[in-house]
């Protein structure tokens, strides 16, 4: 039975995408309607009890937490494809380091920025604009470390691509584009210079065209 | 040259210094001075360019992040004492799930009860009354989550003890004590049980003994 991830069209899920994409990974994805609230209907919350996207079915397995996907998947199919957790435990705890500083430091004024500039008026709440400005004024703190960083290393645990680069592309993707904050990547060098390279890499770009959210 | 903890006093170092002790891994701690902005200083951000801690020197080998720390250490040190990872696969999708949750869904609210209650006066900015309802609302939609799993389940990621729980240590700790709000895990039947069972190990006891904030 092939691999499934639940809710493809959203962002989050597409940390799990384009790591099975760039794996050479089998799976078949599967809808899930967050504005009728199917995330909050006991058969999603079966396979996942906090009602967020994605969720994975691999069989008999499930798993969920997207960046815990992305460990799974690498270290399941290690041996196929680029080795997204590097080669030594030396490579592996710099690509864990990046990936929590992704989900801890990175990830959360940019999802206020998201939630505040993409989806207020759609998901019903006021756009804070208070929350808007403390947020970009974190973000872009986290940036300059980020740049600082990639002058000295090619890519953020070092000379190899890795699951935590490829964690900041759905969430980054955003903030070039529907949040129309482009200028925080472009106006760092070398920040600029690696996301122009991570999001131009061919997985990357099928999870865009086949997972985009329909408009 | 032996493994550095940077500044065991804080909650989250303690997330490394159990892992360690849990290992049998020698190590040694060296103070940060948060108080006197220490961690602002340029020798610190050499090791840890967000000025948090922990930060970790192992001997040529810098990491930081201590869910970052707690795999590194789990993985290079596998063969000797419990295995925190599990021994699959999928044993590890789970860790990594619960290790995920509890930095994306159960810290961020708990951090807040912490900053308001325990260390605004300190840290000189109000504490915020109504951040701290919908902190503790929120920690309690996630500890239901978690009575319903450990109901089932009788550590996070199965029946083995592994780096999930033991993420939880250091801020629970407050949650119980200084921050007052044992009723929250006193009340949840499993998750008390749970908190009892994994407080009660030798190697977080050891953890609280020689590194609690010196009063």
């Amino acid at each position: 039975m092939v691999l499934k991830v639940y809710g493809p069209h959203f962002a989050s899920p597409k940390r799990a995408l384009v790591t099975l994409i760039e794996k050479g990974v089998p799976f078949e994805t599967v809808p899930v309607d967050l504005m009728k609230g199917e995330h909050k209907q006991p058969a999603y919350l079966a396979l996942q009890p906090f009602g967020t996207v994605p969720a994975v079915v691999d069989g008999d397995y499930k798993i969920f937490e997207s960046r815990a996907v992305m460990r799974y998947v690498a270290e399941k199919y290690r041996s196929q494809g680029p080795d997204l957790l590097g080669i030594t435990v030396e490579d592996r705890g710099q690509v864990e380091q990046w990936l929590d500083v992704e989900a801890t430091t990175f990830h959360p004024p940019l999802l206020n920025l998201t939630l505040h500039i993409m989806f207020a008026s759609v998901m019903g709440f006021p756009s804070d604009e208070k929350l808007i400005k403390e947020s970009e004024e974190k973000l872009s703190a986290v940036l300059d470390v980020y740049e600082a960083h990639l002058a000295k290393s090619k890519y953020l645990a070092g000379d190899f691509v890795s699951l935590a680069d490829l964690a900041h592309l759905p969430f980054t993707d955003y903030l070039v584009g529907p949040i129309g904050k482009a200028y925080m990547i472009k106006d760092r060098k070398h920040v600029s210079a690696w996301w122009d390279d991570i999001s131009s890499r061919p997985a990357w770009k099928e999870t865009l065209e086949k997972y985009s959210f329909p408009a």
